[in-house]
Parts: C-alpha cells; sequence; structure tokens
C-alpha cells in the first residue's frame, strides 16, 4: 500500500493531492521511491503528455518501477541515485522550463519538499505544481539546536544524526527547509528518553 | 526624567533586576482575573506619562544590557538575525522609525541630524556617533535591519505583506519565548503560528490576520502577550532549549519568589512607508514574582489567573510542571478580595492584603 491518508494536522503542514494531467507545453516529472506509481497512473491517465515529458527518477528501494516508467515512453527519463546527487540536474532542468510548464512531483515528503523549493525558486508558479505523496510516511527534520537535517526519520522520538541529542519531531513545518522541527526532548529531565514509537501508528 | 541604567546579566550569575519604577510601571498583562486568548489589539497612541506604552519604542533601565546581552546571542549565533533578500528596503523603513521616533522621544539620548541622505545618528547611551548614507548598506558596518536593531530592545520581526498575508521574511529575535526565525523565516502568518494551540480553532488568528493586513502608516496598534520564564533569561530560545530547560527544574519553594518570572512581550505593528512590510517589535519585560506581589492588586489577580488557565496553554507557555509550586507561592498573596477593573497597579485604591 503506497496511499497514506495523514491525520488532521497543523496549518504549516503541506497537503498533498492526487496529480492530474493538465495542459502545458512542458511536463517535469519528479519521483522517488513508490512516487513512480503515481507518474504511471498519471501517464496511463494522459499518455499524449508523455512525448513532452521530463522525468526524474530516484528509485530507491522501487528499482523495479523504473522499466515501467521507461514504457510509458517519457521524452527524457533520468534516474538518479539519491536526491542530493540530483539537486544539480534538477535546477539545471527548471531553468529550462517555459511559461506554461508543468511540475509534478510524487513520493516521499523529502522528496516533494525539496522539489518544491527548488520548482519555486525557479518562478514556476505555485499553481503549476502538483503533489502526491506515496511511499514511505518517514519525515525529514532538521534539528533546531544543531541545525542539522536528519533524512527518514520513522520514529519519535529520534537521535539527531548530527549531534546525537535525542529530539522529539515538533508539528511544525518549514517549507523553506522542506523539514519538520526537531526539539530536545529530555532538556528538562536529562537522561530521561520514552521509548521510540514508530510515526502514525 | 533621566533613566539610571543597570549593569546587570540575563545569563549565568543573573543579576538583572527592577527598580521600584520599573516593578510600578510594569505591563502587567491581565486585565480581569482570567485570561484567555483574544484579538486583544488597541491603538497604540502613547498611553499614561511614564508608563511603557507612553513612547514608540519603550527605553528603560535596563536598555545597555539588554543590547550586550544580544551582542552576546549573535556572536555565538548570527543565525539570529536574518533578512531575506527582497527585505533590505524594509530595513531602511525601520532603521528611519527608530531613529527618528528615539531622536524625538528621548532627545537627551539620541540625536538624529539629516542633510539629504547624510545622515548623523547618536546614541549616547551606547555611545555610538555614526555617519552614514541613508539607503547605502556599504556605509554601514552591519545591514540596516541589524544596525538598528542591534541599538533596541526588543525582538523585530519585519513581514512582508503578499497574497492577502504576512510573510516573516527578516527579523532580529535574541529575546523569544521559544520560537526559531531561522525555522520560521519565509513563512506566511498562519505556518508560524501553527504551533500554538486552540487559538486556530477558535478563529483568532484569521481575524488577527484581517487587522493586521490593514493597519496603516501612521497608526501602529499594540497587544500584550505573555508567560513564564524560570531566572531572568532573555534569550529562552528553542535553539539552546538543550541547555537553558533544565533550569525549570531548579525552582524551590524558597527561591521561587526570585527565580520564577512573568515575562510579558509588549506586541506593537506600525506599517513602513517604502516597502510597505509591517514591523512587527516584540518587547520583552520580565518581573520576579517576589517583586510583583507588591502590587496588592496583581498579586491576588495573578494568582487567580495562574489557578484558572487551561491546561494546554500551561502546557504550550512551558510551566505546567512547575504550576502547583508556583500556586503555592501565590496563594499567599490572594486574600480573595475583589480586584479592581484594568491592568493599572491602583496601588492608591486597592485594599492592602490581608494575611
Amino acid at each position: 500500500m503506497s496511499k497514506f491518508d495523514f491525520p488532521p494536522s497543523i496549518a504549516s503542514r503541506p497537503v498533498y493531492g492526487t496529480l492530474e494531467a493538465r495542459k502545458g507545453t512542458q511536463h517535469l516529472m519528479i519521483a522517488d521511491g513508490a512516487g513512480a506509481e503515481a507518474l504511471l497512473d498519471l501517464a496511463a491517465s494522459a499518455p499524449e503528455i508523455m512525448a513532452q515529458a521530463h522525468v526524474i527518477f530516484i528509485p530507491r528501494d522501487a528499482g523495479a518501477l523504473e522499466e515501467k516508467l521507461r514504457a510509458a515512453g517519457p521524452a527524457i527519463l533520468h534516474i538518479g541515485p539519491s536526491y542530493p546527487a540530483t539537486v544539480q540536474r534538477i535546477r539545471r532542468v527548471l531553468q529550462d522550463t517555459v511559461m506554461g510548464a508543468q511540475v509534478y512531483l510524487a513520493g516521499t515528503e523529502g522528496l516533494i519538499g525539496q522539489a518544491m523549493n527548488e520548482a519555486l525558486q525557479a518562478g514556476i508558479p505555485l499553481a503549476a505544481i502538483q503533489t502526491e505523496h506515496r511511499g514511505s510516511v518517514a519525515r525529514r527534520v532538521q534539528c533546531v539546536h544543531c541545525k542539522g537535517i536528519t533524512e527518514d526519520v520513522m520514529t519519535d522520538p529520534f537521535v539527531c544524526s548530527h549531534c546525537g541529542l535525542n529530539l522529539f519531531v515538533r508539528d511544525h513545518y518549514s517549507r523553506r527547509l522542506a523539514a519538520f522541527q526537531g526539539v530536545c526532548i529530555d532538556a528538562e529531565d536529562p537522561g530521561e528518553v520514552p521509548e521510540s514509537v514508530e510515526l502514525y501508528k | 526624567m533621566t533613566i539610571q541604567f543597570n549593569d546587570e546579566t540575563f545569563r549565568d550569575d543573573y543579576t538583572f533586576r527592577n527598580s521600584e519604577w520599573a516593578i510600578k510601571r510594569f505591563p502587567f498583562p491581565f486585565h480581569e482575573d482570567s485570561y484567555m486568548y483574544s484579538v486583544n489589539m488597541e491603538q497604540h497612541r502613547g498611553g499614561p506619562k511614564g508608563s511603557v506604552y507612553e513612547k514608540r519604542f519603550d527605553v528603560d533601565e535596563h536598555y545597555i544590557s539588554e543590547m550586550r546581552d544580544r551582542a552576546l546571542v549573535l556572536a555565538e549565533d548570527p543565525l539570529r538575525c536574518q533578512s531575506l533578500p527582497h527585505m533590505t528596503l524594509a530595513g531602511w523603513d525601520l532603521l528611519e522609525l527608530i531613529m527618528v521616533s528615539k531622536s524625538e522621544d528621548y532627545p537627551d539620548l539620541f540625536e538624529l541630524h539629516r542633510n539629504g541622505n547624510q545622515w548623523r545618528w547618536i546614541n549616547k547611551p551606547l555611545g555610538i556617533d555614526d555617519t552614514f548614507t541613508f539607503m547605502d548598506e556599504a556605509s554601514l558596518p552591519y545591514g540596516p535591519m541589524e544596525y538598528i536593531t542591534r541599538q533596541a530592545q526588543g525582538d523585530y520581526a519585519v513581514l512582508d505583506q503578499r497574497e492577502n498575508n504576512l510573510w516573516m521574511d527578516a527579523g532580529m529575535v535574541t529575546t523569544q519565548a521559544d520560537w526559531s526565525l531561522d525555522f520560521d523565516i519565509g513563512m506566511n502568518f498562519f505556518e508560524w503560528h501553527a504551533p500554538v494551540p486552540l487559538a486556530h480553532e477558535m478563529g483568532v488568528f484569521k481575524r488577527a490576520l484581517k487587522f493586521l493586513l490593514n493597519i496603516q502608516q501612521g497608526s501602529p496598534a499594540r497587544r500584550l502577550n505573555w508567560t513564564m520564564t524560570v531566572n531572568p533569561l532573555l534569550d529562552t530560545s528553542p535553539e539552546n532549549y538543550h541547555k537553558w530547560g533544565v533550569q525549570k527544574t531548579t525552582l524551590t519553594p524558597d527561591n521561587l519568589g526570585r527565580k520564577q518570572h512573568l515575562r510579558v512581550e509588549l506586541q506593537t505593528f506600525y506599517r513602513l512607508p517604502r516597502s510597505n512590510a509591517l514591523v512587527f517589535p516584540i518587547r520583552c519585560y520580565l518581573i520576579a514574582l517576589e517583586d510583583l506581589v507588591t502590587v496588592p492588586k496583581w498579586g491576588r489577580r495573578l494568582h487567580r489567573v495562574i489557578r484558572d488557565l487551561p491546561e494546554e496553554l500551561a502546557e504550550y507557555k512551558g510551566f505546567i510542571r512547575n504550576r502547583p509550586m508556583i500556586l503555592d507561592y501565590l496563594t499567599q498573596y490572594d486574600d480573595g478580595k475583589p480586584t479592581s477593573p484594568g491592568v493599572w497597579p491602583d496601588l492608591d485604591t486597592e485594599p492592602p492584603l490581608e494575611r
């Protein structure tokens, strides 16, 4: 099951939708992991847009979807090994977008949030960007103390991968950082860290 | 009057103290014996002589020491002062607003001499005498917002207005009640308030935003907000929470009156002329409970407010673990007598405490 309904949440948290084909001269699609399934659904609903589609896919644990994406016939398909390895390319491709380009983002919150930032900074209007969450519900969390970002956080609390503090994930999200806020959980009772529980369980 | 500036600290040995004068003019935030969120805005057009509302930017006995504390915070963490690239004009607007206001309101402390774009700014308490070119960043040692807010008490959030919303796009934030500029920068009004409990459901933020979007140049507004802080620590930042959080555990019934402080923010809102940005100064005032209860009305009222405050708010304001001990202390100063309406101390008319 790659779709997940996030529980009602705070005002700063992004809301994800379902990708729909829109009229456009270019279609830039960026996905990671199970996000490829959202692109495949999109392609199935509107095969004609794939001839103008530039797809950037970061497989993570969903390498099997690569061939299906290729079969959907995008004009360009780039496979990236990780987001950091791919971000320069994303920036370069965004530079080439023209008026009326459509951007489709699908996959984990971390991918959607970071790619959304790049698209907005490149001047793509928010109305031309669609998002669909698929796959892992892991969160990207910034430690408010050391500012380091820990990727793929699945539990609460967790240990900051940079400074080692025990952090709880505060329900507060920054679109600029594409990250939730992590705050020291045992500041008032040093060493008393509650047992980690899986997010959304 | 001439202000006697204190030489004091807001960290380590915590030598911060309020004089009699500062206690009497403390901005007590409760106009009745209970508290709930509201859009408690009013015009910021002065106030009673000597009160913290009288001047546009209040300067008090803590000025020099607060500015020294700010410099320490910034040396440790420059991210406390940030300005997105499109906010420089608003920074100049703010510099002008503060320089003009302070030189007019405190002519014995501050002077501004303008000759076209050549400006000379004299800040006597801090020993500054700078000549610079207005709107030329290269003529100042810092960006305009940072330059002037290193010389002005309180935090400053500078908000861009677009798409019928306000955006936290610049700020100087070193005396905050547990929020992070570095995390919140770039957020809109609803986003940066997302962690506040209850108020969204009450519609408070929608109404407050509507009010703020309509603030006009020359018609500033103000409101008060409050929380509780153990020790007179100005920099209660989330960044340093892992260092100061543990201080909450140091309260004892014996030291509580001295260590537990009521922390009040005088928040004002000014429209800026060139940028159409809104500047939101957040001025923090601290008072030890043992000083606060020297005003009988305030002692009675604070006890009732803290006692009846909803759980969520005590939790959000970060004093839920100490609430029982605080109430044990405050109950000694509540003899059950009625209190007069309004925030003023009413020392001449309110009855003394009956033990």
